[in-house]
């Protein structure tokens, strides 16, 4: 028991992704409101980004810039000294996709309410029946 | 220059859009020549490259002069030189094809439409041609918000179909980074590759499995694969004709490359078909789409909508065929992406011609069309007997290599689906062509006059591009035996019997 | 010895009346338009003819058009067999094009030109079929057969077309895509060919009921050759204006499905292999099934084109009855069917779609005392039930006569009787027709005395057939010597 505990808590980082990754897909799939949907895919996203930071972190490790860079005599560098940057970097382009995506959602959801005055799916889905 | 090849396919599109995004304000003129140039150019540049990849084999292009793990590489070889002169080339008739709609439809707005129509462009070349997940991951994003705004700008329905697409692309999209995630915690690199270099000894690891599987349901969630189909008949059917002509034919067809590519060169053929032990299982996935979006189709009373679930069901047909996991199967998955390109281009074509004619396209407003638009009727006959697989043209060797590799692993489900398949398209398009042919239009029958309607052709230029894509149809039917043998068969590791 | 030589001649062939439709559809008058359908038709059949006499050396001639996939190409090949179809066909496409003049100027039919045009589409096809090399090159212009000849059938647009065309499309496409389709892969799969040989493809398989399954497969899928039960689209399809029935549906469509149905049992199974594994007879059942019963159901036929389809459908069974047997002179008489049936019945579709122009008749009940008022039609009527009967001095005789002879030479008695059993019904729906339009009082006698034959152009090509058809009592000589060339091979 205490194993599966141990088991559990190593990689609490993955749990804290998969649960937000979670909500944000019960808030797409489940929500009637088509700005909480939004929110929800920005949730899911997000989730999969702090998966990617999470990756990166190393025990006792620092961020990794190096003080004496080149002009200076050489010298051995330990990876395990420095938290991996790739993933961080990765991160960034990920944002602004994120953020893209986001823009274009609202800007839809700005353009549905403009169309049928309402952001409740059911409601736009009833309007559409009847028109 | 010659050298730069690879790069410029993608950068040349990319830096147009900026271009045309100025044009737009300044002079809203430039904006189709613009974009008609850039797409020139990268069409050129594919066809350079699929030539010389037949001549000396694959082109590794690294971007900056970093080096392979480091750095990005753009990897041109048998299996994408193809598809880039593809979605190069479809990209490039369909604008010229549809310039004339895009200023009626969309007046004033040509800077923005023509920006986004060559990003799209710009994400699709990007996902073909580069050999890094990461860099495929930013491109499918490149390519699909563009594809929403694009699909967006369609009348009625088209922004809620938009909006749908968009949270069904975010998770599919989520999900293949997802899978690349955790590829790399267990190779630590990004390349394709390179990943493939560290990847056998963990073939059996928990990790690996799952990562595969995530990026599966990624690019199936992409390449809308029943039963994750359900936004794809929506934002199709509402988006504006110039802009379904484009998004229809490439982006389900570019999905199906991206899981082919994993599957052969990320992954390898005995992780896919022979460790994971999953092939029964997608392929009777891919006979489940086959049945459903034929079953679907017949349902529809609306051309486009038959027509976007007639793309379901082919995209059934390319799964299943790369799933078999024998020589016939794969090279009629990969042949089934040129050909089936062609021929979904060219019927969305045609219903585009209709649309702008006729401004309908349920089964009444179809009525008495010979008469009316002959010439767009021909191209539309032509797709059709391509997608029923009437040789000569090219759907027939597609789906005959399909089927043959169907027979060779013994799944008959599938060889079953397929020929259910061709029989009911075979239904399909003859209801149509029935309604076209016999029944006299409309309008004509309400006013009461005898003599037969006049001819009512769509532009010039559209018809003329329906027509060269459509003798494409029947000129890749005849080549057939060249295209495989020279392309197709070398895109397949030697592995595969 | 055999020789092959490389010649573009049968692409030509092929090519003419495919290069001529641009024409057709752009000509401005219709008599430009039915000049340059003459010219086409000529030029065909002179460069058919100019193959012949290479052909009756026993030589080859082959020409590659474009490769499709290993061991099945787009590959033409002229050999006897397909050189007596082509010959026919090519022949008569001339014949029935003054016909066609005759027919659809005399009714004033609407949209010609489309209908020339798609009959130039669908003789290429039938030539295409003729000379294929493989079986997948015959697949390809036999579709290009159903989708050509779709307008042909539909012509009339009104609802009843509607329905033919659909029935039609169904049968023939339905069939070819759900059974000749896998069939045809499954052989590709076996032998790693498709092309035609003499000795057959498939000699290396042993299972029984696999070549069984195969076998049926092809017979019913090239639902053209109307077997039954896949025979119903004949008798629909005859919604057609009448020069399409006579060409297509007694020449053209029908017989490529008898021929494409030939060349499965010569060219890819092979008569020992079906001898080998006793698969002739069971053909030979479904044949003379089908001969019995379409000719019993001819007989109550009233309306005199229906009648004739299902003559037709039971004669076409003739032809693969004379394939199945697997004697020499079965096979000779069931190929030289192909040549005698096509003169024979041409004439009586022609004549049936005479008198309808001049008359409007089409029931039977209606055509007593015909003889009198069209006596040149009512005779070629006569001269060409002879034929289809078999019945000197028409060629129709020579092929009944041999597969005769074959079912003796095969020891296959009851076939015999099935023959000679359905020659009497043969006669019995035939004869009446004639002795009632000469002997019998006219129900309506103010039209006695008037002499109405129809236009000139309708007259001249049935004459023109029906001498044919005696011509060919006295020399049946090369379409003899070109099927027993193509059964020696």
């Amino acid at each position: 028991m205490s194993d599966f505990f141990s088991h559990l808590v190593a990689r609490y980082n993955y749990w804290i992704y998969i649960t937000l990754m979670m909500i944000g897909l019960y808030a797409m799939i489940a929500k009637n409101n088509l700005v909480k949907k939004i929110i929800g895919m920005n949730i899911f996203q997000t989730a999969i980004i702090l998966f990617y930071i999470s990756i990166g972190a190393k025990k006792g490790a620092t961020i990794p810039i190096i003080s004496h860079g080149s002009g200076h005599e050489a010298h051995v560098v330990k990876a395990a000294d420095y938290i991996n940057p790739l993933p961080h970097v990765l991160m960034l382009t990920a944002i602004v996709v994120a953020v893209a995506t986001l823009g274009v959602a609202l800007a839809l959801a700005v353009q549905v309410y403009r169309q049928y005055k309402t952001l409740e799916e059911d409601e736009i889905l009833q309007k559409i029946r009847e028109s | 220059m010659n050298a730069q090849m690879p790069v410029l396919i993608v950068v040349v599109p990319l830096l147009s859009a900026f271009a045309i995004a100025a044009a737009g304000w300044f002079n809203r003129r430039l904006c189709m020549p613009t974009a008609a140039a850039a797409l020139g150019v990268a069409t050129l540049c594919t066809l350079g490259l699929l030539l010389r990849v037949i001549q000396d084999g694959e082109v590794v292009y690294r971007l900056g002069g970093w080096a392979a793990p480091w750095g990005i590489v753009y990897r041109v070889d048998f299996l994408n030189a193809p598809v880039l002169v593809l979605v190069a080339a479809i990209a490039l008739v369909n604008l010229v094809a549809t310039s004339r709609i895009v200023v009626e439809e969309f007046p004033g707005k040509e800077g923005a439409f023509y920006a986004l129509y060559v990003l799209f462009v710009t994400g699709l070349l990007g996902m073909v041609v580069t050999g890094d997940a990461f860099n495929l991951y930013v491109l499918l994003e490149i390519a699909s918000i563009t594809g929403y705004a694009l699909i967006a700008m369609g009348r009625g329905r088209a922004v809620l179909a938009s909006l749908n697409y968009v949270f069904m692309g975010t998770i599919g999209a989520c999900f293949y980074l997802l899978g690349i995630g955790y590829l790399y915690i267990m190779t630590g690199s990004l390349n394709m590759t390179d990943i493939a270099s560290f990847l056998p000894p963990l073939y059996s690891s928990k990790a690996v499995i799952t990562a595969f599987i995530i990026i599966m349901v990624g690019v199936w969630l992409k390449m809308a694969l029943f039963p994750l189909h359900g936004w794809l008949p929506n934002a199709y059917t509402y988006a504006p004709s110039s802009v379904s002509s484009l998004v229809a034919p490439l982006m389900t067809k570019v999905m199906v490359y991206v899981m082919i590519r994993i599957i052969l060169t990320v992954f390898t053929p005995a992780f896919t078909f022979r460790a994971l032990g999953l092939n029964q299982a997608v392929v009777w996935l891919a006979v489940a789409a086959i049945f459903m979006g034929s079953l679907m189709a017949l349902a529809q009373r609306n051309l486009k909508r038959m027509l976007t679930y007639i793309l379901i069901a082919e995209v059934g047909y390319m799964v299943g065929g790369a799933w078999l996991g024998n020589r016939a199967g794969l090279t009629g998955a990969v042949l089934h992406i040129l050909n089936d390109g062609l021929m979904t281009f060219c019927l969305f074509l045609a219903a585009g011609n209709i649309l702008y004619r006729v401004r309908g396209l349920n089964m009444e407003d179809l009525r008495g069309l010979f008469r009316k638009m002959p010439f767009t009727m021909g191209g539309f006959v032509i797709g059709a007997l391509s997608i029923i697989g009437v040789p000569p043209t090219c759907g027939f060797f597609s789906k005959w290599y399909l089927i043959l590799g169907g027979i060779q692993a013994g799944h008959y489900g599938f060889v079953v689906a397929l020929l259910f398949s061709s029989l009911v398209n075979l239904i399909l398009f003859f209801r149509i062509i029935e309604v076209g042919y016999f029944e006299p239009h409309s309008e004509h029958r309400h006013e009461g006059q005898d003599h037969a309607p006049s001819m009512e052709e769509a532009p010039v230029g559209m018809v003329v591009s329906l027509l060269i894509v459509a003798s494409g149809l029947i000129l890749a039917g005849l080549y057939a035996g060249d295209i495989v043998q020279r392309v197709v068969n070398l895109a397949i590791p030697e592995s595969i019997v | 010895m055999m020789d092959t030589a490389i010649s573009a001649k049968p692409l030509l062939a092929v090519l003419v009346s495919l290069c001529v439709v641009p024409v057709l559809a752009y000509s401005r008058s219709p008599n430009v338009r039915e000049g340059w359908t003459f010219v086409a038709g000529l030029l065909k059949l002179l460069i058919v003819a100019s193959m012949v006499p290479t052909v009756l050396k026993g030589n080859r001639i082959e020409w590659t058009i474009a490769r499709f996939l290993p061991g099945a190409d787009l590959a033409l090949r002229v050999d006897p067999l397909g050189m007596l179809l082509a010959l026919v066909s090519s022949s008569l496409w001339i014949v029935t094009s003054a016909y066609s003049i005759g027919y659809m100027r005399g009714l004033k039919e609407h949209s010609q030109t489309r209908y020339y045009c798609f009959f130039a589409l669908a003789l290429s096809a039938t030539v295409g079929v003729a000379f294929s090399a493989n079986l997948l090159t015959a697949y390809l212009f036999y579709e290009m057969l159903s989708f050509a000849t779709y307008p042909l059938v539909t012509h009339h647009q009104d609802r009843e077309a509607r329905i033919s065309g659909r029935k039609y499309l169904a049968y023939i496409v339905g069939a070819s895509i759900g059974l000749v389709l896998p069939a045809m892969l499954v052989t590709y799969q076996l032998a790693g060919t498709l092309e035609f040989r003499s000795g057959g493809i498939l000699g290396q398989v042993n299972s029984h009921s696999l070549l069984m399954v195969l076998l049926l497969l092809f017979v019913f899928g090239f639902a053209k050759a109307a077997i039954m039960p896949l025979h119903a689209w004949l008798p629909a399809a005859m919604v057609a204006p009448t020069p399409v029935s006579a060409l297509l549906h007694a020449v053209a469509v029908v017989k490529v499905g008898a021929f494409c149905i030939l060349r499965v049992i010569t060219g890819i199974f092979g008569r020992e292999l079906l001898l080998a594994q006793h698969l002739g007879v069971i053909l030979c059942i479904i044949a003379s099934f089908t001969i019995l019963t379409a000719s019993l159901i001819a007989l109550s036929q009233d309306e005199l084109k229906r009648r004739l389809a299902f003559s037709t459908i039971s004669q076409l069974s003739y032809i693969v009855l004379g394939a199945a047997l697997l004697s020499p002179k079965a096979m000779t008489g069931g190929m030289v069917h192909i040549a005698m049936h096509a003169f024979g019945k041409i004439t009586l579709f022609f004549c049936a779609g005479a008198i309808y122009v001049a008359t409007g008749i089409q029931k039977i009940r209606e055509m007593d005392g015909i003889g009198r008022r069209m006596p040149i039609t009512m005779a070629a009527f006569f001269i060409g039930s002879l034929s289809v009967i078999g019945l000197p001095p028409t060629g129709g005789l020579f092929s009944k006569w041999y597969m005769a002879l074959g079912t003796l030479q095969a020891h296959q008695w009851v076939f015999l009787v099935v023959l000679l059993l359905s020659s009497l019904l043969n006669a019995a729906y035939f004869l009446p027709i004639v002795y009632k339009a000469f002997f019998c009082p006219p129900q309506e006698p103010t039209f006695e005395h008037t002499s109405t034959e129809a236009p000139i152009w309708c007259l001249i090509p049935l004459v023109i057939t029906a001498s044919c058809s005696i011509v060919l009592f006295f020399y049946p000589g090369p379409f003899f010597k070109l099927a027993e060339l193509a059964v020696l091979k």
